[in-house]
């Protein structure tokens, strides 16, 4: 018989006090080689920028696996960061670029990273993804190409023309650009 | 990581609809469009790994944090993780946070004229052994006002976030206490339309694992989506 799985609630606003340990967690690997900064803000449906939003990021690692992090040295998982917003509705937050991901049977997907979203007024938290620009493997990737063509653009971060080498990436939470989100 | 072919959708009403009027700022905030159902076969079923050295030795005891005793009523919070299947998840990342016994959060938002309290902070952190099993020590956190309706109040809570074995597994909850008669009016508690499901964030006296003249005990369960398709993996140094 299958147990009926606890229900949600929300982070509320005073998430920081028990989760703010592992947000930009991220400081340390900015020295890598082969990193990204991503930098957006989280707005709703009025396009007010929501200033007690936590994004949760997950990804594969450059290879493309998904197993093959362990924690370091202090406990933390590879591919795993916290980004809070802030008084702006801004995030932002560094990670090691992942690489395309093989699934089975075939099916490629072009390199990307889960992100959850977690504020005040989230009865439940939304998942999305984040996509490279400029990244070929996009056309062909099967999730992207599911989804029609006004929204695909909602995935995918566009080049910081004044910040080389940064994404700029936002979460829309409502609305005309409302970001897709995934059933879970 | 989670097999997702065990992963059911969840039964009608058992999870908050994102959209909940009661709840305002839930209708600015919550996504209008249907959300897209992932293929199984490209949805991320593993999750982030945490070693066990992302807790203290004191991290669990949320009244050990400062020089002195907090002061409020002292509490036990303890249960067990399980999948939908019953088995415990060993190994989870628990972290929780709550407000002191006055109702006032250590939060540069939170400016209600409830006191602090200097020798409590209110999180913890905690990971379960072997059998999905979690303990906490902490003090009750009181009831506080807010502004979603005039003269609101939240019941009594303790916010729990939890991580699996996959990232589908991920919760965030809140965890309540048996008797708060600020639950029926509590929007929030009430965004969960099954009656069981709601009752199940409710924790249960416990006087087995009450500690005579020290502290009361309560128990909370917590069940995670998914069901494990292979054990964990024992924690790495």
């Amino acid at each position: 018989m299958k147990l009926t799985p606890s229900g949600s609630q929300t982070v509320g606003p005073y998430f920081r006090i028990g989760l703010q340990h592992l947000c930009d967690s991220d400081a340390q690997r900015a020295a890598d080689v082969d990193t990204v900064t991503v930098h957006g803000t989280v707005i709703d449906a009025n396009g007010v920028p929501v200033s007690d939003a936590m994004l949760e990021i997950w990804h594969a690692d450059r290879d493309g696996r998904y197993d093959a992090g362990l924690p370091d040295a202090s406990g933390r998982p590879a591919c795993f960061t916290r980004a809070a917003t802030d008084d702006e509705g801004s995030f932002r937050f560094t990670i090691v670029r992942p690489g395309a991901v093989p699934g089975e049977s075939g099916i490629r997907q072009a390199p990307h990273i889960a992100v959850l979203v977690f504020a005040r007024g989230l009865l439940r938290h939304l998942i999305t993804r984040m996509y490279f620009p400029d990244e070929a493997a996009n056309s062909s990737d099967p999730v992207l190409q599911s989804i029609p063509e006004k929204r695909r653009r909602t995935l995918i971060a566009e080049r910081d023309s004044h910040r080389p080498g940064t994404l700029e990436w936002n979460v829309v939470l409502q609305g005309d650009d409302e970001t897709v989100f995934f059933a879970w | 990581m989670v097999d997702m072919r065990m992963v059911q959708t969840p039964a009608p009403g058992t999870q908050p609809d994102f959209h909940y009027p009661p709840y305002l700022s839930s209708v600015v905030r919550s996504p209008r469009m249907p959300l897209v159902l992932l293929p199984q076969a490209l949805a991320e079923c593993a999750g982030p790994v945490f070693g066990h050295n992302i807790v203290g030795a004191l991290d669990h005891d949320l009244a050990a944090h400062h020089g002195g005793d907090p002061i409020g009523e002292r509490i036990i919070v303890q249960g067990r993780v399980l999948d939908e299947d019953g088995r415990p998840v060993p190994h989870a990342l628990v972290e929780v946070w709550q407000a002191n016994a006055a109702g006032r959060y250590r939060h540069k938002v939170d400016q209600c004229n409830m006191p602090l309290d200097p020798n409590f902070s209110g999180a913890g952190r905690t990971i379960t052994d072997a059998h999905g099993y979690y303990l906490f020590r902490s003090i009750k956190p009181g009831p506080y006002p807010w502004k979603n309706h005039h003269n609101a109040w939240r019941p009594a809570h303790i916010h729990f976030s939890l991580f699996g074995a996959g990232i589908l597994s991920r919760l965030v909850t809140q965890m309540y206490f048996p008797g708060d008669p600020l639950q029926p009016l509590d929007p929030i508690f009430n965004s969960i339309a099954d009656e069981k499901a709601r009752n199940r964030l409710i924790s249960q006296l416990d006087m087995n694992r009450s500690e005579p003249e020290h502290a009361l005990a309560y128990s909370f369960d917590i069940v995670l989506r998914g069901s494990q398709d292979t054990p964990f993996e024992e924690p790495r140094k």
